[in-house]
Order: C-alpha cells, then sequence, then structure tokens
C-alpha cells in the first residue's frame, strides 16, 4: 500500500502542444478509495495508465511513497487492475487463475494455497474454486480478477478501469457494496475509473472529478455536492444538476435581471463572468412576489420527489421538491437557500 | 444468434444445391458405378460387386501410398503449424508498412499456381542451374532429388512448408490480432512468463482460426498432386507417389476404371472420416467460446 | 529488444519465402545460353527475349487469357450462388440444414483426384469439354462450399435485427438484400471472392483435365512445355513468373482486410 504522488505530471499524445493532459500536482493519500471521474475524453483513462504504468508520461513523475516510479514498467510498481472487459485465464480453473500471480513469483506452495482460500472466501468465490473460469458470468469473472489483485499482499494500489461497464445492472449494485466494504476491510489505495456519478459517489472517500484533461475538484461527495469548485462539476455531479445563473454581485446581494438576492456571505473585487450556483435540492417554489419569478414548462414525477423545470427569462432552472408537497397553479416564484448559493467568477468558485 | 424455422429457406439453398449436384453427385455415381463392375472394352460392363474394394484395400500398392500420405501429412503437419504459430507471435502488431509489407509477402506463395510452385522448386533444386542444388552441392552435400529419394522428400516438404506455411501464419496472426491489449497488461501486471502468456492467452485464443488451419493444411495435404508431380513425377521409383498422383497414374494413365474407382473412394472416406473429427471438434469449441 | 528479434524472425522467414521466387525472376532474365553455362546470382546478359516470346505467341498468352476466364466465371458462380445459401443458413432453421451444410463442405474435402476422370466423361458428353465454362463449373466443386462457409460466419456477425428493421421498414427481401445486406457483410463478399479467385487460379489437374486446345490454362500450357522441348529454361521461368503477378496484384488489393479475411469471419 502506498501513497501516491503526482508531481508536475501531463501528458500529450501527439508531438504539438495538445495535451490530453494537463499538468497536475497531486497527493492522494495511502488507504484511501478514489474515483477518477469525468465525461469520456477527459482523460481519466490517461491518468490511470500513467499511474499503472502502461504509459509513459510526457512530463512529470509518478511516485509511489516518495519512490519514483515514473519510469519502471507496469510489472515492478506492484499493482493490481481490473479492466473493463473481464480479463480471465479461460483454461485455468478460478483457484489457478487466483494462484497465477503468486506462481508466477514463486511463493511457496502452502503460502499460496492459504492465501487463495483466504481471498475466495473474502469474495465468496469458495463454492466455485474449481471450475473452469471458461463459462462463468461477466460478474463472477470480475471477481476473478478483483481476486488476483487482492492475493498478493505487496499491491502498492488496485486500479480499477470502469470495470462494471459490461456487468447486469442489478449485479452492479451488489459488486459495488461489495467493493466497498472490501476496502474498508483491507485499507489498500484504490483507483477507481468511472463516468458514472452514483458509482463514483457511493464507491470513493474522495472523488477526482477531470474535464478536459484537467482535475478540477478532489474531494469527499459531500464537498461536491455543497461546494462544486466549478461550474462543470456542479453540472455533472448531481441529478439535475446544479443551476448556473449569471448574476451581478457587490457585497452580499446577487442580481439577476432586475431581481435581487441575499447571499450568505459578503464577496468583494470580483471580476470576469459572474455567476451563482444553486442545487435544485436547495431551490423550491414560493408565492412570495419578493422572491425570482419564474416560468413552470414541466414537472417530472421520477418516485419520491419531483422535479420541477422551469425559467427565468432564458435561463433554465431546476426545482427539487417533495414527493408529499403540492404545487400551485400561483407559485410563480422561486426561493433559493442562501446559504447554499456558490459564486462562480469565470467558472471557478469564489470563497467569500 | 437465435434462428427461426423457415421451410422455405431451402429455395435459397436450391441453386447451391442444383449446382453441386451437378459437379459433385453425378461424378460421384459414376465414380460408384465404376468400383462395382469391370470392363473388357466396348463399353460391356458387367457386376464384380466389391470385388476391386477386396483388392485396393489388399493391395501394396494402395497401402504404400496410404504410408506415404500419411507421413507426409504428418510431418508437414508437425512442422508448419508451430513454425506459423512462431512466425504469427513475430508478425508485427502495429498497422502500418512494415506489417502490410509482412503480410502482402506472406501471402505471396499462397497465390502462386501449384504448378508454377512446382516448377519453382525443380528449378531452384537442381545442381547446375538452382540456388539451393548448387549450393548444397559447393558445400560438398549429396543431393540430387530426382534420383535420391531421401532429397526427393526433403525437397517436398521445403517446398510444402514453403508453400503453406504462410496460411497457418495468416490464420493465427488474425487470432492474435483479436486479442484485446488488457489481456497482455493483466498478464504483465501478474507477472506472467512468456510461455504462460503463449499458453493461456494466446493459444486459447487462437484455438478456433487453428483448428480452421489445421483442418485445411491436412485436407490440402492429403490431396497434393500438382506440386510433387511436377518435381519428382512420384519419383525417384515410388518414392513420392502419393495417393493423388497414383491415382491419377491408375485412372488416367492405366485406364483401370474400376479399381481407380474403388482406391477414389476409399481416398475420399478417409479424407471425410478424419475431417469429421476436425469438424466435430471445431464446431463444439465453437459453441463453447459462444457460450 | 525484443521488437529487432521479431524483425529477425520476420526477415528471415521472408528471405525464405522470397529466395525461390527471385531465381525465378532471376533465371526469367537470363538467357537459356547463360543458364546452362554459367552459374550467376543475377543476370549478366540482362534480356527480356523470354517474356517477348511469351507476349507474342498466342499459344503462351491465349493461356493467360484463358485462365483468368474460368476464374473470373469461377468466382461470379460461386459467389453469386452462395450468397441466398450463407444467408439461409445464417438465419434460418429448416429440415436438414445441418446435414445440408456438412455434406456441402464434403464436397471441399473431395481430391481433384477422384473426380478428374467423371468429370472429363461428363463434360465430354454434354459437350463442354475444352471450354471455359467446363472448367469454372468444375472449381465450383470446391469453390462453392468454401464461399458458403465464408459467407454464412461473415453474416452470422451482422445481427438479425437489422433484417427485420429492414421489412419493418418496408424494404423487399431483395431490395433489403441488395441495399442493407451487401454492403454490411461487403468485406465477407470480398473474402469469399479472393479465396474463390486462389482456389481456382491455382488449381492444375482439372484445368489440364478438361481442356485441350481452346480453353487451355496457363498452368497446362507450362506443363505441356516442359514435356514437350524440356530446356527451355528461361521462357519457363518467364511464364512462372507471369503467373505470379496477379495473385500479387489481388493480394496487394486486400491487404488490409488480410488479417480478418483469413480467419473467415471467426474471429
Amino acid at each position: 500500500m502506498a501513497k501516491i504522488t503526482l508531481s508536475n505530471l501531463a501528458h500529450s499524445y501527439t508531438s504539438d502542444n495538445e495535451y490530453a493532459l494537463k499538468t497536475m500536482n497531486h497527493v492522494w493519500n495511502d488507504g484511501e478509495a478514489y474515483a477518477l471521474l469525468g465525461p469520456s475524453g477527459c482523460g481519466k483513462t490517461t491518468l490511470l495508465n500513467i499511474i499503472s504504468g502502461l504509459l509513459a508520461p510526457s512530463q512529470g513523475q509518478v511516485l509511489f511513497d516518495d519512490q519514483d516510479v515514473t519510469t519502471q514498467d507496469t510489472a515492478h510498481r506492484n499493482i493490481a487492475q481490473v479492466f473493463q472487459f473481464p480479463v480471465v485465464y479461460d483454461t485455468m480453473t478460478v483457484r489457478e487463475n487466483l494462484a497465477f500471480p503468486l506462481k508466477n513469483r514463486k511463493m511457496s506452495a502452502n503460502y499460496i494455497e492459504k492465501r487463495v482460500a483466504d481471498i475466495a472466501s473474502m469474495i465468496s468465490l469458495n463454492d466455485i474454486l474449481d471450475k473452469k473460469a471458461n463459462g462463468l458470468t461477466a460478474d463472477i469473472k470480475q471477481k476473478i480478477s478483483l481476486g488476483r489483485g487482492l492475493v498478493r499482499e505487496d499491491v502498492n494500489a488496485i486500479l480499477f478501469d470502469e470495470p462494471l461497464t459490461v456487468i447486469d445492472p442489478q449485479m452492479k449494485w451488489e459488486l459495488r457494496t461489495e467493493l466497498k466494504a472490501l476496502h474498508q476491510r483491507l485499507g489498500h489505495t484504490m483507483i477507481y475509473v468511472t463516468h458514472d456519478q452514483t458509482e463514483a459517489l457511493t464507491f470513493a472517500d474522495k472523488v477526482v472529478v477531470m474535464s478536459d484533461g484537467e482535475v478540477v475538484q478532489i474531494g469527499t461527495p459531500t464537498e461536491l455536492f455543497e461546494k462544486p469548485a466549478h461550474t462543470f462539476v456542479g453540472f455533472f455531479i448531481g441529478s439535475p444538476g446544479m443551476n448556473v445563473l449569471g448574476a451581478e454581485i457587490s457585497g452580499n446581494k446577487a442580481r439577476i435581471g432586475g431581481h435581487e438576492l441575499d447571499l450568505g456571505h459578503g464577496y468583494q473585487n470580483l471580476s470576469g463572468k459572474l455567476e451563482i450556483g444553486i442545487r435544485p435540492e436547495f431551490a423550491s417554489l414560493s408565492r412570495n412576489p419578493d422572491d425570482l419569478p419564474i416560468t413552470i414548462n414541466r414537472i417530472e414525477d421520477v418516485g419520491h420527489y419531483k422535479i420541477v423545470r422551469a425559467s427565468h427569462q432564458d435561463m433554465d432552472i431546476n426545482i427539487i421538491s417533495d414527493e408529499g408537497a403540492e404545487i400551485f397553479e400561483d407559485m410563480k416564484f422561486v426561493s433559493f437557500d442562501s446559504s447554499k448559493i456558490n459564486i462562480y467568477a469565470d467558472d471557478w468558485l469564489v470563497e467569500p | 444468434m437465435k434462428k427461426t424455422t423457415n421451410q422455405k429457406a431451402w429455395f435459397m439453398v436450391l441453386p447451391v444445391l442444383l449446382l453441386v449436384a451437378f459437379s459433385a453427385i453425378i461424378p460421384l455415381m459414376t465414380v460408384v458405378n465404376y468400383s462395382v463392375q469391370d470392363t473388357f472394352g466396348n463399353n460391356e460392363f458387367f457386376w464384380v460387386g466389391l470385388e476391386w474394394f477386396e483388392e485396393i484395400l489388399g493391395s501394396e500398392r494402395m497401402h504404400d501410398a496410404l504410408g506415404r500420405q500419411a507421413i507426409f501429412t504428418t510431418i508437414i503437419l508437425l512442422i508448419e503449424v508451430p513454425l506459423g504459430i512462431f512466425v504469427a507471435l513475430h508478425m508485427p502488431k502495429k498497422s502500418g508498412v512494415w506489417s502490410s509489407l509482412c503480410l502482402v509477402l506472406c501471402a505471396l506463395p499462397l497465390l502462386i499456381p501449384w504448378n508454377v510452385v512446382g516448377t519453382i522448386w525443380q528449378i531452384f533444386g537442381r545442381i547446375d542451374i538452382g540456388l539451393l542444388g548448387y549450393a548444397l552441392d559447393q558445400i560438398g552435400i549429396d543431393y540430387n532429388y530426382t534420383q535420391d529419394s531421401f532429397a526427393a522428400w526433403i525437397t517436398i516438404i521445403v517446398m510444402d512448408v514453403w508453400h503453406w506455411t504462410s496460411l497457418v501464419v495468416l490464420l493465427s496472426y488474425a487470432g492474435l490480432k483479436s486479442i484485446p491489449d488488457a489481456f497482455y497488461q493483466a498478464a504483465k501486471i501478474d507477472q506472467a512468463s512468456r510461455w504462460s502468456i503463449f499458453r493461456h492467452i494466446e493459444l486459447p485464443k487462437m484455438k478456433g482460426v487453428l483448428l480452421i488451419a489445421i483442418l485445411l493444411r491436412f485436407m490440402d495435404s492429403f490431396m497434393i498432386y500438382t506440386e510433387p508431380f511436377v518435381v519428382t513425377g512420384g519419383g525417384p521409383g515410388n518414392a513420392t507417389t502419393f495417393l493423388s498422383i497414383d491415382l491419377v497414374k491408375m485412372a488416367i494413365g492405366q485406364f483401370d476404371l474400376g479399381p481407380a474407382a474403388a482406391f477414389s473412394l476409399i481416398y475420399f472416406l478417409v479424407i471425410l472420416l478424419v475431417s469429421w473429427v476436425f469438424y466435430t471438434v471445431m464446431v463444439h469449441s465453437d459453441k463453447e467460446s459462444g457460450s | 529488444m525484443k521488437i529487432n528479434k521479431s524483425a529477425i524472425v520476420m526477415i528471415f522467414y521472408i528471405l525464405f519465402l522470397m529466395l525461390p521466387i527471385y531465381w525465378l525472376i532471376n533465371m526469367s532474365l537470363k538467357t537459356n545460353q547463360e543458364i546452362l553455362s554459367t552459374f550467376s546470382l543475377w543476370p549478366n546478359d540482362l534480356t527480356f527475349d523470354n517474356y517477348m516470346v511469351i507476349f507474342t505467341d498466342p499459344s503462351w498468352y491465349g493461356g493467360y487469357l484463358n485462365s483468368i476466364t474460368y476464374v473470373v466465371m469461377n468466382t461470379v458462380i460461386s459467389v453469386s450462388v452462395a450468397l441466398p445459401a450463407a444467408y439461409a443458413f445464417s438465419r434460418y432453421n429448416f429440415m436438414g440444414d445441418k446435414h445440408l451444410f456438412f455434406w456441402l463442405l464434403t464436397n471441399r474435402m473431395a481430391p481433384p483426384a477422384v473426380f478428374a476422370l467423371p468429370f472429363f466423361q461428363l463434360y465430354s458428353s454434354v459437350g463442354l469439354f475444352d471450354t471455359h465454362i467446363a472448367v469454372a463449373l468444375a472449381h465450383t466443386l470446391f469453390n462453392v462450399p468454401l464461399a458458403v462457409w465464408i459467407l454464412e460466419g461473415f453474416m452470422r456477425g451482422v445481427p438479425k435485427e437489422i433484417d427485420e428493421t429492414a421489412y419493418i421498414d418496408g424494404y423487399s427481401f431483395f431490395g433489403f438484400f441488395r441495399k442493407i445486406f451487401m454492403p454490411l457483410i461487403a468485406s465477407g463478399i470480398g473474402v469469399a471472392a479472393f479465396f474463390c479467385f486462389m482456389f481456382s487460379w491455382v488449381e492444375l489437374l482439372l484445368s489440364r483435365t478438361l481442356t485441350s486446345v481452346d480453353a487451355k490454362s496457363i498452368a497446362a500450357t507450362m506443363t505441356r512445355t516442359v514435356s514437350a522441348s524440356g530446356l527451355d529454361w528461361g521462357v519457363l521461368a518467364a511464364a512462372g513468373v507471369l503467373t505470379i503477378i496477379p495473385g500479387a496484384l489481388v493480394i496487394y488489393f486486400v491487404r488490409n482486410h488480410i488479417a480478418k479475411g483469413f480467419a473467415l469471419g471467426r474471429v
């Protein structure tokens, strides 16, 4: 297990200055579970491949526990990886699959047997240990490839590259829960790449949100929810994403169109493109004419809550209202929980 | 894929059926017809039952030809399949000019008419005008494929390896190309040896196409006619007289229609039997990997 | 260095493949006198006379034209009858389908030597002896089963939903087959045609047995020349070189499909 340091790291696939990964400096703590979250093409797989050693960065270093591993290949970094599509050795039994990495490292037979038995019971594969890996379902195969990583006691980190892509929906949830439990029990450093926010938020201690080759925020799920560091994080996380409204801001007041809103805090010396961000969860419909007037376009009932799709002038505003709360014709205004309003200048969060 | 039952599909198969019936069944019936009759010429035939079959099955000539054929096919399969896999493993994996060049050059011998293959090796192996024969002669090796049966065998085998190994190479290469990178990455992480990668990743993924390769090589080498016919004409003596050469000698050379027909049917049945075993294994493994 | 090792293996293998071909080209550019009198690694007295013989003598260049004629005929016939059959095998269950499929394949296993004489008698009796179509039809014996098999493999890879959607969109069967399905399996058709071309082009025994003068193939021309004049190595080599060229051209055009094509759609 190891702390992972990315120092001045950047990568470009082409020789010109088109960076798939823009310069970054981060330290990822030992034993924590990280999720790399972002849309396709944001650079998350590139970053994962650099950490696993499949790709050499065009600039900067990767350190495991302060030891520079940038030039080491995958085999010497002592990492384990679970891929998008299950990789198992079809010709071997489940037991042989699990024993394979240990055998290759010339461990003693006794040790291998014990270790395989431990891991198999941990990820509940004991019943099928002597089956051929060939005919098993995708979720079991993913467990086996995870198991091949877990059997090694010296792994620095376990990497997951969208491991649930080919898993049936009901198994996804189960596998994710199991993974989370495993992490709490074993305490490996885990890095989990996904474009699915639910997966990221339920699995990880810290979520690393990436966009366009850049890490825009690293934070706990709560932080990402309440204080998105960038409007992109606001949009990307949450369903529906954060409302972002263009505004003028002076002191502790924001003006949208002709309307003035109270802000929880005062702001000084703002410049650039200014916006306020408010999550639909912290907005509510009201009858108070002092609030922001809106037009309701549509109401979607999604089970335990309703999404009100509304707009003010040409800005969309989404509001989440409880299942029980009734919505009346004359509710033509929206009020925001002023303590939950975030201010963005040129898309980046401004602290009061 | 789930298929629907539709008897009308027969109509789509009909053209193939008629064509193959014309070019397979009618000739085959002729063969069967000959195999149970004898003639003294003048188109007068009389029934002899299974006499020809008994004669052929008991004849030393057939045994020898079959024996030579079996040894030849075994040897070339033992050389071409491992060599083909070995070369395929070293084919450039990345697409590009170099890999296209390798593919084109490898495939070249496959599209040379078989008699030209024979001619090429006939010339290449001659002591007076061929590079190979001349070189061997110069370094003092006694090599003459027209007189020495061992040299003739070596020539025919090297020629077949030259001619057909590329088929195994290209099929194996196609199999290798279908393996996702993740498998190699996982193997690296597991610190698998080169041999383990081959044994547990590459070989299983190549199995399907490799079976096709072995089946095709078995069938075609078992039917080999043109190349040895051109190079050695079946000689020296009968040293390289394989089944097809012997059969043509019997049927067209000596016009022994009855024995030749019986010979043909036995020959065909042997190929069918072995191919059927391959086919069954193949379909079986297709199902296995499909589930 | 792993890359270097692979390159060395490839270079050796290709060298092994190319040397005999080089030798043939080398000989085709020498005079007969040079071939027989001196041993040289390249032509000392470069001559194109051997090629001129072939290009000016109708019995030589006629052989090429005859071969190409029946090869093209065979390819067209084989692929066009194989297409509907392969579609039926890939899409439907019908009475006896599996037996039929295997029986078709058995014809690919039939030794041409077995069929040579019966074919001769068959085509003579229907008056087709020494015609292009006779050879083309005879070669369908092994090419049609192969084409069906290859095409079936490619067609299996096309989801059935595409057929169904097309019918719902109001396509007739033929409209669908021509406008939607054929483009989807274009590479499969290419591969099947390639193999038909290949096996018809390289075959000697049947083409020699079924022709004598008018439709005589280049392969037959070559073997007969050997037995007749015996020693005209230069012309023989030149004729050989010229038979390699069509194959080389065909490979060059399909080079990007070779890897997948040789797996017959089954990877």
